[in-house]
């Protein structure tokens, strides 16, 4: 039944392209999945295709052997049991602390406040980043534009993701604090890790090598 | 929303609730189940294992004798003289407590087992409840190689029985990697890391810990890479030095099993088991058509001693629920891990 090939998760988005390069390099053919951008699934080359947060779900319920994901969605979903096998170098970004520029209205709500209110898609990396540095914070979980609750006074600062800082400073706010650079990772399933140990550790040998 | 305080709109079905992480069984999903536990109880039975039950309370101090950290018991209550009682969290501690005040001259070895629930504090999902039902059976009073490879082959007689096809059992040793970090003389907090990173299944975090030990090219390559080898018998055979000497436990089961059995191991030399009595061999079970380990057991030698009644023992546990999942992925032809 199950024979030795393998499903892999590949993340749409901002590291889909140099997964598809990489996956070109040790030999998997992505052509079907560049020129089909509503697909999701790749039977033939085993690819199947989804946003970097749903990757570690897949992985870990074995409907996808190995996958790629950023280590930012790894640390928040520090409970999913996947192998991290590989940083793949690839997709670095920094987990920041920001808020509007000027003076920092973080630092004003937490003295005059007792606490800062945060926005995030990370709450879980942001809530331990506050605990660690001994401050108290409400964190307020978005799903997108994380950058307009600052602005709107939603939130005094936010936690996110930046590669450049671009879109940071477009919208008027400043870096204060960097928490952690994430690159992108290549995870597996602990049981096809065992069971399909050959070609995943093959795989591994043509990543090393691409 | 409605439940069970609350006001259901007429019409509506009023809900009861019932705790996150557990369910209710129904008979079509009984009867299958039943099926699986009968078989296992005859093959147990026929192997010259005998039933027991303990109660599904015990003393929060014996679990705590008994090491389970990692699976610690989450469900607490207090007795009429406040003392502390908890829902186990597992079958071996229990049966240990029971071997040495129960059997406490009984001539070893003992040989029993189980069909028991058990409660933790997991995230509940499919095949993942908090409260699950185990299979197993505990040997005590056998030392290794011979009372581990009686437990391993016992375990393929039942997985064979109940008509799991596609079955492997990865074979590890706690002591192995241990033994390779007293070789090189990583101690301390240093070697809490490096264990933290193994415990975590993050091998870019291993080879981080390792480089940052600080030993010459050669070692540091050897903690990193072993951790990282499953396979057949080539794996042991391509140890050398002192990595060999410390895989020499799992050499010796492997020399005593049928081939049957033998041809079903997945030596996996980064195996790790989040109980924390195990002493020496320790294994999982895993099918294509699962994502998770459908069971496990392993060498607890020190755990009888902590009760009174030093005797090396060895035990494996099926979680019921994921091997009736695995099953019926095997009948659909499910892909599966």
């Amino acid at each position: 039944m199950s024979d030795n090939r393998l499903m892999i998760a590949v993340p749409r988005g901002a590291l889909l392209k140099e997964t598809l390069n990489l996956l070109d390099a040790i030999g998997v053919d992505t052509a079907e999945v560049r020129s089909n951008d509503r697909k999701l699934l790749f039977r033939d080359v085993g690819i199947i295709t989804m946003r970097p947060s749903d990757v570690p779900t897949y992985v870990e319920a074995g409907s996808a052997d190995i996958g790629v994901t950023g280590k930012d969605v790894l640390i928040e979903q520090g409970e999913r049991e996947v192998y991290e096998l590989l940083d793949l170098g690839y997709g670095g970004c920094t987990m920041v602390l920001a808020s509007v520029a000027g003076d920092d209205p973080m630092e004003e709500a937490r003295r005059r406040l007792g606490m800062m209110r945060i926005a995030t898609k990370y709450p879980k990396i942001a809530a331990r980043h506050f605990a660690a540095t001994g401050r108290q914070a409400e964190m307020v979980e978005v799903k997108g534009s994380v950058e307009l609750a600052p602005l709107t006074g939603l939130a005094d600062g936010i936690v996110d993701l930046t590669a450049t800082g671009t879109t940071l400073r477009e919208n008027g706010l400043v870096v204060r604090e960097e928490i952690v650079v994430c690159t992108a990772r290549l995870i597996a399933n602990p049981v096809s890790h065992k069971l399909k140990a050959a070609a995943i550790d093959e795989l591994l040998e043509r990543v090393r090598a691409a | 929303m409605s439940d069970a305080t609350g006001t259901a709109p007429a019409g509506a079905p009023t809900i009861h609730p019932i705790p996150s992480g557990t369910r209710d069984v129904l008979p079509d999903e009984m009867r299958e189940l039943r099926a699986i536990t009968a078989t296992a109880l005859e093959v147990f039975t026929r192997a010259g294992y005998g039933e027991v039950q303990t109660p599904a309370l015990e003393y929060e101090d014996t679990l705590a004798r008994g090491d389970v950290r990692g699976a610690p018991p989450v469900y607490r209550l207090f007795d009429e003289q406040g003392r502390v009682l908890v829902l186990r969290s597992d079958m071996t501690v229990p049966i240990a407590r029971l071997v040495a005040t129960r059997f406490a001259n009984a001539e070893p070895p003992l040989r029993l087992c189980y069909l028991a629930h058990a409660y933790r504090g997991v995230r509940p999902q499919r095949g993942q409840s908090r409260e699950f039902l185990q299979a197993g059976i505990e040997l005590v009073g056998a030392e290794a190689p011979g009372g581990t490879a009686e437990a391993l082959t016992l375990l393929c007689d039942v997985l064979d029985a109940v008509g799991l096809a596609d079955y492997r059992i990865g074979l590890g040793d706690v002591g192995l990697y241990q033994a390779l970090l007293d070789g090189y003389g990583v101690e301390g907090a240093a070697r809490e890391r490096v264990l933290h990173e193994l415990v975590t299944r993050d091998f870019v975090g291993l080879e981080r810990e390792v480089a940052a030990l600080g030993l010459d090219a050669e070692a540091a390559a050897l903690l990193a890479r072993v951790p990282q080898l499953r396979g057949g018998p080539e794996v042991l055979a391509g140890l050398d030095g002192q990595a060999a000497e410390a895989a020499e436990g799992m050499r010796s089961v492997y020399a005593l099993l049928e081939p049957r059995v033998a041809e079903r191991l997945i030596f996996d030399l980064g195996l790790v088991r989040s109980l924390g009595y195990y002493t020496g061999a320790i294994f999982q079970v895993y099918d294509p058509a699962l994502g998770v380990p459908i069971g496990g057991g392993g060498r607890y030698d020190e755990l009888l001693g902590r009760f009174g009644r030093p005797l090396p023992a060895v035990g494996f546990a099926l979680n019921v629920e994921r091997l009736h999942i695995a099953l019926a992925g095997e009948e659909r032809g499910e892909r599966g891990a």
